[in-house]
C-alpha cells in the first residue's frame, strides 16, 4: 500500500514543473521607509515535489508565494518555472489562498469554471469543471451560492477552482489556516491524495509544523523577517503518513528548536 | 402576535404584514376570529361603504355616487365569495387572507371620507373632494390624464435611462482608471451636489426644446448618485478577487466585466434607487415649470382651474407610477442579486 502510493507519486513527474528560486530579494515601501521582507533566498523544487515553506507569521513567506504566482515582481533575483523566467501570473501556477475568496455572485460551478472562462476555453471544456467538482466531492452543490457553504466546503471549491486548470505548480497559501481542526485533518489527507493522483508540484506555505511534516517531501524553515532560509529538511517518510510517527515527532522537535520554540517540548 | 388587542392589530397591520413577508410564514392575525373571519368583516365593511354612499343625499352635484356604491357592493361580494370559497382558491386565498385586514381598513377609511365630504361636509369643499368626484375625473377626463401619463413616462424613462447609463459608465471608469478619476472627480464634485432643479432656468434657455432640457435635467439628477455609488462599488472591490482572477489567467477586460462590475452591482442598485427618487422630483418640477405635458403639468393646470378632484386623481396616479417604478427596480435587483442574502423586500 505504502509502496504503491509512493510509486504513484513518482509515475507523474512530467505533470509537475520544476521551480527555481534564484537570489530573490524583496522589500516593501511603507511610509517612505523600506521594509526588507526577503533576503537572498535560494532554493529549487524538483518536478512533482511537495514543498513546504515554514516560518513564523509575518516572515515574508506569503510574499514569496505572490512572487512565485507572478502577482508581484521581485526587487532582485529570478524565478524560473521549468527553466523559463516568471514574468506574470499564468494559470500553470495557481494559488489557493487562506480565504477561499469565492466570487459570491457566482454559483459553485461558475466559480470553478472561472479559470477556463478567463482563458476563453470554457465552451469546449465544460466537462473539466464537472470533473474538478467530482474530485473534491461537491458535485451536488454545483448550483449553490458561496454564502450557503461551510468553511471547509468553500475551501474545497477553491481547491477545485485551482485544479480545473491542471496546474503544474499548485501554490497553497495557508489554505487550511482558518478551518476547524477536524476539517483541517480531513482536508490534509485529501490534499495529499490529490497531489499523489495528479502529480503536480506543490508549494505550501504554513506556520503549522505538524501540517508541513504530514504533507511535504521537503520543508524549508524561514527565520524572522527579512526571511532567510534557516534549514532545508527532507521528510523521508512514505505516504500515507501517520501523525504519531516517531520520525516526524523527531523532525518536529528539531524544527521547533530552529524557531526557538522548543522550550515546552 | 395573539397577545395584541384588536385595535392595536389594525394599527400594526402593515408592519405585521412586512414581518410575515420577511419570515415567510403565513400571517396569523386571527386574534379571536375564526379563519376567514377577517374576510367576512372586510366584506361587511364594503357593504357599509356602499350603503353610506346611498343612505344620505349628496350635498353637492356629483354624477358617480351610484356607480361608486355599486362598485363597493361588487367588491364586497367578491371578497365574500373568495372568503367562502376558501382554500379552493389556493394561493389567491392565502393572498386574500393576508390582505383582509387591509381591505377592512380601507373600506372604513373610504366610508369616513365619503361621509365627511359628500354627505355632511365636515371637511371644506372644494379642497377635500369626495371619492365619487375622483372617480368622475378618471372616467370623464381620461383622455387628458392618459396623455399626461404617457408624456410623463416617456420623459422620465428617456432621462433616467440616459442618466443611469452615463452614470454607470462614468462610475466604472473613475473606479477603474486613475487618469479618468483625476479629470472627472473634480468636475463631479463641483457639479454633482448641485440640485438638478437649479439648472432649470438655464436649461430651458440653452436647450432647443423644453423636452430636451427636461431630459437633460432628469439624466443629471439620476446620473450623479449612480456615478458616485458605482464608483464606490468598483473602488471597494477586494483586491483578493483580482488576485484570484489574475492567477487564473484573467485579462484586464475580464477583471472589469466579470469581477469589478458584478462585485459593484449592489452599490450600483443603491445608486439607481437614489437616482430614481431624485429624478421624480425633477420630472414634476420640470413639467410644472416648462414642459406643457405630463402629470406635473396636469397638476398645475388643475390648480389653475381650482379642480381639486383632478389634483388628487393625478396625485394618486403619480404615486402608483413612482411606486411601480421602484417595484420594478427592486424586482430587477432581486433577480440579478439573488446571490446576496438578507436583501430588503420592497
Amino acid at each position: 500500500m505504502v509502496a504503491h502510493a509512493l510509486a504513484e507519486a513518482v509515475t507523474y513527474p512530467a505533470v509537475g514543473a520544476s521551480l527555481d528560486v534564484e537570489r530573490i530579494s524583496h522589500a516593501f515601501d511603507i511610509d517612505g521607509s523600506v521594509l526588507p521582507v526577503l533576503d537572498d533566498v535560494n532554493f529549487s523544487v524538483k518536478p512533482g515535489e511537495f514543498f513546504a515553506l515554514l516560518g513564523p507569521s509575518g516572515c515574508g513567506k506569503s510574499t514569496l508565494l505572490r512572487l512565485v504566482a507572478g502577482l508581484e515582481a521581485p526587487r532582485s533575483g529570478v524565478l524560473r518555472e521549468d527553466g523559463d523566467p516568471v514574468t506574470g501570473p499564468f494559470p500553470s501556477r495557481v494559488v489557493v489562498f487562506q480565504d477561499p475568496t469565492l466570487f459570491p455572485w457566482r454559483t459553485v460551478w461558475n466559480n470553478v469554471a472561472l479559470g477556463l472562462e478567463a482563458q476563453g476555453i470554457l465552451k469546449s471544456q465544460r466537462q473539466r469543471v464537472d470533473a474538478a467538482l467530482d474530485l473534491v466531492g461537491l458535485s451536488q452543490f454545483r448550483n449553490a451560492y458561496p454564502h450557503q457553504l461551510s468553511g471547509g466546503m468553500a475551501q474545497r471549491v477553491a481547491l477545485a477552482r485551482a485544479l480545473v486548470n491542471d496546474p503544474k505548480i499548485l501554490i497553497l497559501d495557508e489554505p487550511l489556516g482558518k478551518l476547524d481542526s477536524l476539517t483541517r485533518i480531513t482536508m490534509q489527507a485529501e490534499i495529499v491524495a490529490l497531489w499523489q493522483r495528479k502529480g503536480f508540484t506543490t508549494l505550501l506555505v504554513t506556520h503549522d509544523v505538524e501540517e508541513a511534516l504530514f504533507l511535504a517531501n521537503r520543508v524549508i524553515v524561514f527565520g524572522d523577517r527579512p526571511a532567510r532560509i534557516k534549514a532545508d529538511i527532507a521528510v523521508d517518510r512514505p505516504y500515507p503518513r501517520h501523525r504519531g510517527d516517531p520520525r516526524l515527532a523527531e523532525l518536529r522537535r528539531s524544527i521547533l528548536g530552529l524557531l526557538g520554540l522548543d522550550a515546552t517540548w | 402576535m395573539s397577545t395584541y388587542s384588536a385595535s392595536k392589530t389594525v394599527a400594526l397591520a402593515q408592519s405585521a404584514e412586512e414581518g410575515a413577508a420577511l419570515s415567510g410564514r403565513p400571517l396569523s392575525l386571527a386574534f379571536s376570529f375564526p379563519p376567514g373571519g377577517t374576510g367576512v368583516f372586510a366584506s361587511l365593511a364594503w357593504v357599509g361603504f356602499g350603503i353610506s354612499c346611498l343612505w344620505w343625499p349628496d350635498i353637492g352635484d356629483w354624477t358617480r355616487t351610484h356607480q361608486l356604491a355599486a362598485a363597493a357592493f361588487v367588491m364586497s361580494g367578491a371578497i365574500f365569495l373568495a372568503t367562502v370559497a376558501g382554500s379552493r382558491l389556493g394561493r389567491f386565498n392565502a393572498g386574500l387572507q393576508r390582505r383582509a385586514p387591509w381591505l377592512l381598513v380601507s373600506a372604513l377609511f373610504l366610508t369616513l371620507w365619503e361621509v365627511a365630504t359628500a354627505k355632511f361636509g365636515w371637511l371644506p369643499l372644494p379642497f377635500f373632494p369626495p371619492p365619487q368626484s375622483i372617480i368622475e375625473v378618471y372616467t370623464d377626463d381620461l383622455p387628458k390624464l392618459l396623455d399626461s401619463i404617457i408624456a410623463s413616462v416617456k420623459l422620465q424613462l428617456g432621462g433616467y435611462v440616459i442618466g443611469a447609463t452615463v452614470g454607470f459608465l462614468t462610475g466604472v471608469s473613475i473606479g477603474w482608471s486613475r487618469s479618468v478619476g483625476y479629470w472627472v472627480h473634480p468636475v463631479l464634485r463641483f457639479i454633482g451636489p448641485l440640485p438638478a432643479t437649479a439648472w432649470l432656468p438655464i436649461a430651458f434657455f440653452t436647450f432647443p426644446s423644453s423636452w430636451s432640457a427636461s431630459t437633460f435635467l432628469i439624466a443629471l439628477a439620476t446620473g450623479f448618485p449612480v456615478t458616485v455609488l458605482t464608483w464606490s462599488g468598483v473602488a471597494s472591490v477586494s483586491n483578493a478577487y483580482y488576485d484570484v482572477a489574475r492567477t487564473l489567467g484573467a485579462k484586464p477586460s475580464f477583471l472589469v466585466l466579470k469581477v469589478a462590475i458584478p462585485a459593484a452591482l449592489p452599490h450600483v442598485f443603491v445608486g439607481l434607487f437614489m437616482g430614481l427618487g431624485s429624478s421624480f422630483a425633477v420630472l414634476v418640477v420640470a413639467e410644472m415649470i416648462g414642459v406643457k405635458a405630463g402629470l406635473g403639468w396636469y397638476l398645475q393646470w388643475a390648480q389653475g382651474w381650482a379642480a381639486y378632484a383632478n389634483m388628487y386623481a393625478a396625485l394618486i396616479v403619480m404615486s402608483l407610477l413612482c411606486s411601480g417604478a421602484i417595484t420594478l427596480l427592486f424586482r430587477t435587483r432581486d433577480r440579478l442579486l439573488i446571490w446576496q442574502k438578507g436583501v430588503v423586500k420592497w
